[in-house]
């Protein structure tokens, strides 16, 4: 997810080489060899190979998705490990009689494993993982809860003002624009890609793609690359005298030409389009591992009853994909609030407050406007919001399902 | 899976609208990072990325770069193994209540935690120093690396731990041993995120850093970006030499990234 950093995050692959290879193969991953460029990495794939290679994909099971994401954006990938939950319940002591299924001895029974015989050794393990984490992201969770109710320029004497600062905040005409932006932005971040993933993994789903590795390596690469690179790359593309203004100019489009990140009305769709480029090889691979787990016997079935490609899509494949649509979208909708990297890059919010999102909002209230409590506000309700869209949409998702 | 050749041909024509859609930034950038600078007759300037590297001070910054995603990959996979390694295959009371409080950890923003980050390690004068670049990174990859692995850890068998137990094995000889050498994909998996996580990362790095002497490599893109707004061709192929080790590490790692991807999911 984290993000992504979630949001997002961003794996990924240049050049080529077939980017899910393994759960490829019902989905003529061969094409993938192609990719020429790519020998080193290829060349490793049968030695190396745990077990599983070359496998289908288990039909059941949670989705693949948490690790695509950026570090601390990722989220409700847990949730769609209730399978695995369920299993951990009946291994607790707790419940007894499957405690005893799985363990006959009596004596192991009462230790933490087989190999652990004190029972301080679990906490022991846990120790330096559960400090390093307490002191370093849940503390300062709190601190920062703590913060938003004071009035600190960041040095000096600070002033409690309870909840004020929230109060400040709903009639806060940059922290409202940035709520609405990041509301649009969430159709360029997570719409659009949805929909564009949808097909494209579709599409590697049904038919016999040659060079599908190439594809799917070539869409999900903006994934990989930083996004600090990927605002060079498309400030470069919008400039004014940038290739998109070229192109317009070349084909008559002359009035449409501007500086797209200078324009208040083009900014926030320039800015969300990067996100749509960013997003959809991310979407797309999710809903490929998820499409992959239905039965090719489903397919013939559809097509021996005469369905075509859009109904066979409707009716088979897109509700076998709900869970990973859930969490494609918990991911891309915090990714739509949380895009710091690109807005602080490429227009610093701007024109006015044409571009700012909360996560902007935190930067720049805390570091340079010195409104240290009112940034903490943001944040903490910006934690608030993603714990929410977190919930909210994966009990849509179960109710639909 | 039989498709008729018109669909057939309808389906590449999509994919390759998106994977040039995908591609058009990349060729833009890797183009402009060999065009001419200002004044400069036109042709193929591969000298760009040599005085990109030196007026950016590359160097310095991949260098931050690569200690800090050291430090931060060692520390955060270490510790996950252990703590994972705990939660997947001990029980313990209290196992559940801490294991959620380590899934919370994948929720919270770094946009929450980085100012009270920065103004407490100010505080104690730790700001522009490693730790305070890596620490916070550390501990939301913890939370992650926790999480990844526990599934990992649960899929193994009992039996071979019992066997290990059998051979006189401890708890730290068992995972050293055979838990861990038997999870190889799953945490090669992990190092790469991390990695990626960390070399990527900006906002800690831009916060926790003020000075400039600890600037990471998209730090020093940023920068480069504020002071050579006019040199498009020098800031790409600055950007180039940026992206550049994230997109090696994958071209050699990525068959087993993803196959543990794959396998760490279902689990």
């Amino acid at each position: 997810m984290a993000s992504e950093q979630a949001g997002g995050a961003r794996p990924g692959s240049t050049g080529g080489t077939p980017l899910g290879s393994t759960g490829g193969t019902p989905l003529g991953s061969t094409g993938g060899a192609r990719s020429g460029s790519t020998g080193g990495a290829r060349s490793g794939s049968t030695r190396g190979a745990p077990p599983a290679t070359g496998e289908l994909p288990p039909a059941t099971g949670p989705v693949p998705d948490g690790p695509l994401v950026r570090r601390g954006g990722i989220s409700a990938r847990w949730r769609h490990q209730r399978p695995a939950q369920d299993t951990r319940r009946r291994r607790r002591p707790a419940g007894s009689s499957a405690v005893t299924r799985r363990r006959p001895s009596a004596v192991a029974r009462h230790r933490p494993s087989a190999v652990v015989r004190s029972h301080a050794t679990p906490y022991l393990f846990i120790l330096p993982a559960f400090v390093v984490y307490a002191a370093f992201s849940l503390y300062p969770l709190v601190r920062a809860a703590q913060f938003s109710l004071f009035e600190w320029p960041g040095f000096g004497p600070s002033t409690f003002v309870g909840l004020q600062n929230y109060v400040d905040l709903a009639s806060d005409a940059a922290f409202l624009a940035a709520i609405g932006n990041a509301l649009v932005l969430i159709v360029f971040y997570a719409v659009l890609p949805l929909v564009i993933g949808l097909v494209l993994a579709a599409i590697f789903r049904r038919g016999q793609v040659r060079g599908m590795g190439f594809f799917r390596s070539v869409i999900f690469l903006p994934q990989v690359i930083a996004l600090v690179v990927v605002a060079v790359a498309w400030r470069n593309i919008y400039a004014p005298g940038g290739p998109l203004n070229e192109a317009l100019r070349a084909v008559g489009l002359d009035g449409l030409a501007r500086g797209w990140l200078g324009d208040p009305g083009a900014a926030l769709p320039a800015v969300g389009f990067i996100g749509t480029w960013l997003e959809m090889g991310l979407v797309m691979l999710l809903l490929l591992a998820g499409m992959s787990r239905i039965p090719d016997d489903l397919f013939e079935a559809a097509r021996l009853d005469g369905a075509g490609p859009v109904r066979e899509f409707f009716a088979i494949t897109l509700p076998s994909v709900r869970g990973e649509i859930v969490v494609a979208l918990v991911l891309t909708i915090i990714a739509a609030l949380k895009t710091f990297d690109l807005v602080y890059l490429t227009t610093s919010g701007g024109p006015g407050n044409a571009t700012t999102v909360p996560s902007y909002e935190v930067y720049f209230r805390a570091f340079q406007l010195r409104e240290v409590g009112s940034a903490s506000a943001v944040a903490i309700v910006l934690t608030l919001l993603v714990f929410a869209i977190n919930v909210g949409v994966t009990r849509i998702g179960e109710r639909a399902s | 899976m039989r498709v008729s050749s018109a669909e057939r041909t309808m389906n590449y024509v999509v994919l390759g609208v998106f994977a040039l859609f995908a591609l058009i930034p990349v060729i833009t950038i890797l183009a402009t990072a060999v065009s001419p600078q200002i004044g400069q007759a036109p042709g193929l300037h591969l000298a760009n990325f040599l005085e990109a590297w030196k007026v950016g001070g590359f160097g310095r910054s991949l260098g931050n770069s690569l200690i800090i995603a050291a430090i931060v990959v060692t520390s955060a996979v270490t510790l996950s193994v252990l703590a994972g390694y705990a939660f997947g295959t001990m029980r313990f009371p209290g196992s559940t209540v801490l294991f959620y409080v380590f899934l919370l950890g994948l929720m919270i923003p770094t946009e929450a935690t980085v100012i009270p980050l920065f103004f407490d390690l100010r505080t104690v004068g730790l700001t522009d120093t490693y730790a305070a670049i890596a620490l916070p990174q550390i501990a939301q990859s913890v939370a992650f690396g926790t999480f990844w692995l526990r599934a990992q850890f649960r899929s193994m068998p009992e039996s071979m731990l019992e066997a290990a137990a059998i051979d006189g094995a401890g708890p730290m000889r068992t995972l050293l041993r055979i838990v861990a050498p038997a999870s190889v994909p799953a945490l090669t998996t992990l190092v790469v995120l991390v990695f990626m996580w960390t070399w990527n990362e900006f906002l800690i790095a831009l916060v926790m850093a003020p000075g400039g002497s600890l600037r990471t490599a998209p730090l020093g893109l940023a920068n480069f970006q504020g002071q050579y707004t006019a040199e498009t061709a020098l800031l790409s192929a600055g950007a180039v030499i940026v992206a550049l080790p994230m997109v090696i590490m994958f071209l050699f790692l990525q068959r087993h990234f993803i196959r543990g991807m794959l396998e760490g999911a279902v689990k």
